[in-house]
């Protein structure tokens, strides 16, 4: 784009000024002029960071204590709970001095670490791309941390400089959904931390959240550590995790407490789909959603309803149709859209933030659309699959084609989906970009070459994300830069709970820095990949923009093409409940919706003779169930037992009467007239 | 409205001339239409025969077309007597200078009712002597009100309406309905047809107007496939209704309604659904209660408007999946009816039905100081706070986007409701609304001009017989139609009380509000049973009226679907690559979804796997997730491979 041109040195040239917004990209809003003319523009720019961090439960000490632990693998120390939340409290005051006292103070105090990975950067010559507004500034970076942003910084000697050439500087994205350790029938995913977050920084995203998927009966805790853990092996950037809550009982809510206060996780998914598997009934989301609502969590929502697919999947191997084609079929688009709705309205109940994973079809995404004119606090997460490719490859031909597509819900067969949903994220009604990068070899899918209930589930996405956002939303000129920038980075930041950690460039931030070219032209294919998935499901596609340089913590990970990433480096970032973003609204209505009943006098009028004889109805007009358990126990009915064939049913509690005998011709009859 | 305009060349300019007048619907002139096109009625007259269910009435053939033939010259030679209709023979009738309303058109005609059946319509009508006229001047002939909802015999929690069959058709009659369909409500376990069998025996010894009958399911399971079967083939019902509601009693779950679904469409029959999402307001009630709500206003607190308009989606969205035809009982609230109206514009069999509570008042009355009054709106789903309801409901009722009015009336006496004086959960659920239905639809629609005259016995009759396969022996003033006349006087008023309408009940939620437009004779059967303000009924003179499969206007795009529908999968080569060998464990076979037999569960009984629920009752396991199959063999080249094939 030819907003490369790089405007601010010349402060004397007016009309460059005036000249600009003809001839420079997309977004000539902001322009130098407008910012090194007001003293002190920058210093609202660049956020008071430790305003936010103060009291954020770990947000300070993991990075240092998370670091300790990639230094010196295997210190006990640096993982206990413990540490956690009293080193949060002595490490942002220093800071928070340090902020106020001004820019100088920090190299000296921060150099007696020396033994970090205290590079010292000074990107110049850029234009920062913030989800609000964009300008002309350098970035100085040091300890993995945004120093200063502004013009003419003073920085230490022996800096190394990065000319940004005019090209955009753009918060690393942050990718909310991946896959990386999603067993499935015991095979593990070919992308695991290793591979997927290399792949996820060659394609300018710097943190992934990824989800813990323990299996029903399965420790949520335990799960979380083993995924910690192994990401700390083997991570090459920043990540979080989110827990998948597979079945809901009293010994989750413990251990949920658990995570939420001590561990750092504020989001959770539920399954409304995978019947007798992970689904859940929505008495039982109604309650999970009001305990996680307590816990000022985000709830995430896998949504499509699963007895419907359960019996869709059945009619259709009845029909004969096993290959991957039944996958689509199985789980129509309307099944999506129901359950977002379904998803929507227990959120509306309970009063509580609910995220979508995956909007994968048009009205699903209109769904969440009218319910955010509603008032709803509803968030949408569109993947890379539904934003650049549809359905249609299901009907491939090649079968390891038609299977690498499946993923749940499934790709839209309407070719026109990708372009909905990028106007929906265009304008906000959709909020993030996920990958939900889950990627399974050809022969992993093979295990359903028979049965396309059985094939694995997931698309790669995770490098492709950032690409092709910008390709078909900004360089179609339906986005401009900085929606760029909140739908890839800071909305998710902001979600749950980094920002402005995360999420942007401003003193204080983490140094998680993509410097952007949107000329930058490539063909996606499997071979030039960083996943090791064999096969690519955007194959051929042309994608305009891509990174032309990536900074993870500080050090630059990617540059012109190439991958210097170091596994081990990636840090387990916590993050605390009750993000604002999400539950500011939430709370106040809480306030203000709470119901109250209306005064009456005790009502003394006649009441309908009750029999204190609770256990089952008799057609005499006095012996009505009791109010006070309008539930008896069970009169087993023999004729019915034909039908129940064993043990404990579901309708156990519900009473039964014993009907034919009301039936009987004489007595029965004048006995019901008497009724009336 | 102008195609009913068929033939006014000759006076266009007076009808152009009369647009402006008071008048509501100034196209009907008297006369000029109908007369002077020869032979005008035939079409009107419909060839009856071809549609009469098979029960009841399949003798009368030829004579009945000779008169349709003779058109208006002729009384019919033979005058055979219907054996089916021999208990109220007798009354000739003929009703001389009333406009004819029909849901497609209006006329002024002369009606001659003979042994229960309309004869002859039009003008100069040739008829015996001794014939009984009712003088319609100035007045509308209609067909009698069909009520699709009502609940006279089902109990809550043990207690039964107060209203029975006789109090409840004779208030139906007074308010000008002359057939209700009535809600069977089978407990959970018992058995269908005996439920069935009792409800006809106590409505064939005690109602006075016409009657057929709705199934409630409460319980789904496969094996009732034979008894819906039965009912559909032999009993004459073509209508149930599944709870969505009413957790741990009457609630089916998603699955149950895509099964059930799937089989009424094989039969059919319509699906109905009570859409209310059961688990959420069981939540809700619990969460109410223990913030010590217990009056009234709990009720509506815990069934919100987004339950129902959910419930609805979903149920929408897995008839349309099932391909089935779907009727929404009950619609209370403008979102409720915006998500019906927006899944008839997507293409969806969907049908709905308002009733004349929600179309008369709202819900602001829970929160009424006196208990009493409150109780007396308690109903599910309630009546919507939102007093812009009713109207926004004509509104759809109107353009068609709802389509029958029901009065879901279930009448419990103020000392019944106090049952739940200390609990709102316990308070049985149901209002009136069986008198005063008629007469509400024509004050808040036709008089506000909303609708016209024909639309009102379009939303009142035509439309419920055409759903429910009664059409044209119910809901039509034809030749051959059942002799169900209303006489309507649209000028009229009609002050609702609890001290003078014709239930038991000791209240009326309309109690004090005016009505413009009531009945001045109402004849049920070809009898008159409402003449001059005297209510003239007998108990036991309803007749069963059975309907059959397949209703024309509803299986008609369901059948051509049905056909469109067909999924095909893609041929391919067998994929030969290689195949990751999976090393789990099998534990137990979850349900995989092809070991069972067709959707159209020709296997009658048998619903549970007893190898899959040991396992599930067993508790989650560790590996539940993995669809179980002995994998190792089946990755092995011979054996294997047929393995899998056998299973899907």
């Amino acid at each position: 784009m030819s907003d490369c041109r790089r405007q601010w040195n010349r402060e004397d040239e007016l009309p460059v000024y005036f000249a600009g917004p003809i001839t420079t990209g997309p977004n000539q809003r902001k322009s130098f002029g407008m910012f090194s003319s007001v003293e002190g523009a920058f210093d609202s720019k660049t956020i008071d960071f430790d305003n936010y961090a103060v009291g954020r439960k770990g947000s300070r000490t993991p990075r240092s204590g998370s670091r300790e632990r990639v230094l010196k693998t295997g210190d006990p120390v640096g993982k206990t709970p413990r540490e956690a939340p009293e080193g949060s409290r002595s490490s942002p005051s220093g800071e928070a001095d340090d902020a106020r006292s001004g820019v100088e103070v920090r190299f000296t105090s921060e150099k007696e670490s020396p033994n970090e990975k205290g590079e010292k950067l000074l990107i110049k010559g850029g234009r920062v791309v913030n989800d609000d507004q964009s300008f002309y500034a350098d970035v100085y970076v040091e300890d993995g941390i945004i120093k200063q942003v502004g013009e003419n910084l003073a920085v230490p000697g022996g800096v190394k400089v990065i000319e940004a050439n005019g090209r955009m500087i753009i918060p690393g994205g942050i990718d909310v959904n991946t896959c990386l350790m999603k067993s499935y029938l015991g095979t593990q995913p070919v992308d695991d931390f290793l591979q997927g977050t290399k792949a996820a920084l060659a394609g300018g995203t710097t943190m992934i959240m990824d989800h813990v998927t323990p299996q029903p009966g399965d420790s949520l805790l335990e799960a979380f550590e083993h995924w910690q853990e192994a990401a700390d092996k083997k991570a090459c950037c920043d990540y979080s995790l989110h827990v998948d809550i597979p079945q809901w009982n009293e010994t989750v809510k413990d251990e949920l407490e658990l995570l939420v206060q001590d561990k750092g996780i504020n989001s959770f998914q539920l399954y409304m789909a995978y019947k007798d598997l992970y689904q859940m009934t929505d008495g039982q989301l109604y309650e999970a959603f009001s305990f996680l609502k307590q816990l000022g969590a985000v709830v995430l929502v896998h949504a499509e309803n699963g007895d419907l697919i359960a019996q869709e999947q059945k009619k259709i191997l009845e029909m004969g149709i096993t290959g991957p084609e039944g996958h689509p079929l199985s789980r129509p688009e309307e099944l999506e859209a129901e359950a977002v709705f379904r998803a929507i309205t227990l959120g509306n109940r309970v009063n509580c933030p609910v995220y979508i994973t995956k909007v994968m079809s048009k009205s699903a995404a209109d769904t969440i659309t009218q319910a955010r004119r509603k008032g709803s606090v509803v968030f949408g997460e569109p993947i890379t699959a539904s934003l650049a490719t549809d359905g249609s490859h299901y009907w491939s031909k090649n079968w390891a084609k038609a299977a690498a597509y499946v993923t749940s819900p499934p790709l839209s067969p309407d070719p026109t989906t990708p372009d909905h949903l990028h106007t929906l994220l265009a304008c906000g009604d959709l909020q993030v970009v996920g990958s939900a990068h889950c990627a399974y070899s050809t022969s992993q899918k093979a295990i359903g070459k028979e049965d396309f209930t059985l094939i694995p589930e997931g698309t790669n996405g995770v490098e492709e994300r950032m690409g092709f956002v910008w390709d078909k939303a900004v360089a179609m000129g339906k986005m401009d830069e900085n929606q760029f920038v909140a739908v890839t980075s800071t909305n998710a930041a902001k979600i749950f709970n980094l920002y402005p950690r995360k999420g942007r460039i401003a003193a204080g931030s983490d140094a998680d820095i993509v410097i952007w070219d949107p000329d930058n032209v490539k063909t996606i294919t499997a071979k030039l990949q960083q996943s090791a998935a064999e096969y690519n499901i955007f194959e051929g596609l042309e994608c305009r923009g891509g990174p032309a340089l990536v900074m993870s913590q500080g050090r630059i990970v990617y540059e012109g093409g190439k991958l210097q990433a170091q596994q081990g480096t990636g840090r387990f970032l916590p993050r605390k409940p009750f993000p604002d973003y999400a539950y500011q609204r939430v709370k106040c209505r809480n306030q203000v919706k709470s119901k109250q009943g209306v005064t009456r006098g005790i009502y003394d009028g006649p009441v309908y003779d009750v029999a204190p004889t609770p256990k089952y109805i008799t057609p005499a007009p006095s012996a009505k169930t009791s109010p006070t358990s309008h539930q008896p126990p069970p009169i087993r009915n023999l004729h019915q037992s034909n039908f129940s064939l064993s043990g404990a049913q579901i309708d156990d509690n519900i009473p039964r009467r014993s009907g034919h005998r009301i039936v009987a011709p004489p007595g029965g009859r004048s006995n019901i007239t008497s009724l009336g | 409205m102008s195609e009913r305009r068929f033939c006014q060349e000759d006076d266009r300019s007076s009808l152009l001339s009369r647009l402006g007048s008071d008048s509501p619907r100034p196209r009907m002139k008297f006369g000029g239409m109908f007369c002077n096109v020869e032979g005008a009625f035939e079409n009107k007259t419909l060839n009856f025969e071809s549609f009469s269910p098979r029960l009841q009435r399949r003798s009368a053939g030829p004579t009945q077309t000779g008169g349709q033939h003779g058109g208006r010259t002729a009384v019919l030679p033979s005058g055979h007597p219907r054996e089916n209709y021999g208990k109220r023979e007798g009354d000739r009738l003929i009703i001389k200078g009333g406009k004819v309303v029909n849901d497609d058109q209006s006329f002024y005609a002369d009606v001659y009712i003979e042994d229960g059946t309309i004869r002859q319509i039009g003008e100069n009508l040739i008829i015996p002597s001794g014939v009984k006229t009712l003088d319609a001047y100035g007045q509308l002939v209609i067909p009698g009100g069909v009520d699709a909802n009502t609940n006279l015999q089902a109990p809550q929690k043990g207690l039964m309406p107060c209203d029975d069959f006789y109090q409840g058709t004779k208030a139906a009659l007074s308010g000008g309905t002359t057939t209700i369909i009535d809600h069977v409500l089978v407990e959970p376990g018992t058995s269908l047809l005996s439920a069935f069998d009792l409800w006809k025996e106590t409505a064939e010894q005690k109602a006075c107007c016409d009657f057929s009958f709705h199934l409630d399911v409460t319980r789904w399971h496969e094996g009732l496939y034979e008894e819906l079967e039965t009912l559909v083939k032999d009993k004459g019902v073509n209508s149930f209704l599944f709870f969505m509601a009413y957790k741990d009693r009457y609630q089916s779950s998603d699955s149950q309604l895509y099964e059930a679904f799937g089989i009424l469409r094989d039969l059919g029959a319509i699906a109905q659904v009570h859409a209310e999402n059961g688990d959420i307001i069981d939540e809700e009630q619990k969460k109410l209660l223990s913030v010590g709500i217990t009056g009234p206003e709990g009720h509506v607190l815990c069934h919100p408007e987004e339950v129902e308009t959910e419930a609805i989606y979903r149920a929408i969205t897995i008839a349309k999946q099932a391909n089935c035809p779907l009727y929404v009982t009950k619609v209370m609230s403008k979102s409720a009816a915006d998500v019906i109206a927006k899944a008839r514009k997507k293409g969806v069999v969907v049908y709905g039905e308002p009733i004349t509570a929600g179309l008369a008042t709202d819900g602001s009355h829970y929160w009424a100081k006196d208990w009493t009054t409150a109780a007396a709106f308690v109903m599910s789903p309630p009546l919507n706070p939102d007093p812009s309801t009713p109207q926004y409901l004509i509104s759809l009722l109107a353009c068609g986007d709802l389509q029958v009015t029901s009065s879901a009336q279930a009448s419990f006496s103020t000392a019944q409701k106090a049952v739940g004086k200390d609990d709102f959960t316990l308070i049985p659920e149901g209002t009136s609304g069986i008198e005063e239905r008629l007469s509400v639809i024509w004050d808040r629609a036709v008089s506000t001009g909303k609708m016209d005259e024909n639309e009102f016995v379009a939303v009142t009759s035509t439309n419920a017989a055409k759903v429910f396969n009664m059409y044209p022996r119910k809901g039509r003033i034809a030749v051959g139609s059942d002799a169900d006349v209303v006489i309507w006087n649209p000028k009229e008023t009609l002050t609702v009380s609890a001290t003078t309408h014709n239930l038991t009940l000791e209240v009326n939620i309309l109690e004090g509000l005016e009505f413009r437009g009531v009945p001045t004779v109402v004849i049920s059967g070809g009898r008159v049973v409402l003449e001059d303000g005297q209510l003239n009924v007998t108990e036991g003179s309803g007749r069963f009226i059975a309907r059959k499969a397949f209703p024309d206007i509803v299986y008609k795009r369901i059948r051509a679907r049905s056909k469109m529908a067909e999924a095909r999968g893609v041929p391919r080569g067998n994929y030969d690559g290689p195949v990751h060998d999976v090393i789990s464990v099998t534990k137990s076979v979850p349900p995989t979804p092809t070991t069972r037999g067709p959707t159209g569960n020709k296997t009658p009984t048998g619903p549970r796997n007893l190898h899959q629920s040991g396992f599930t009752l067993a508790g989650a396991q560790i590996d539940d997730h993995i669809p179980r199959r002995s994998a190792q063999r089946i990755v092995a080249p011979p054996g294997g491979r047929s393995n899998i094939t056998s299973l899907s």
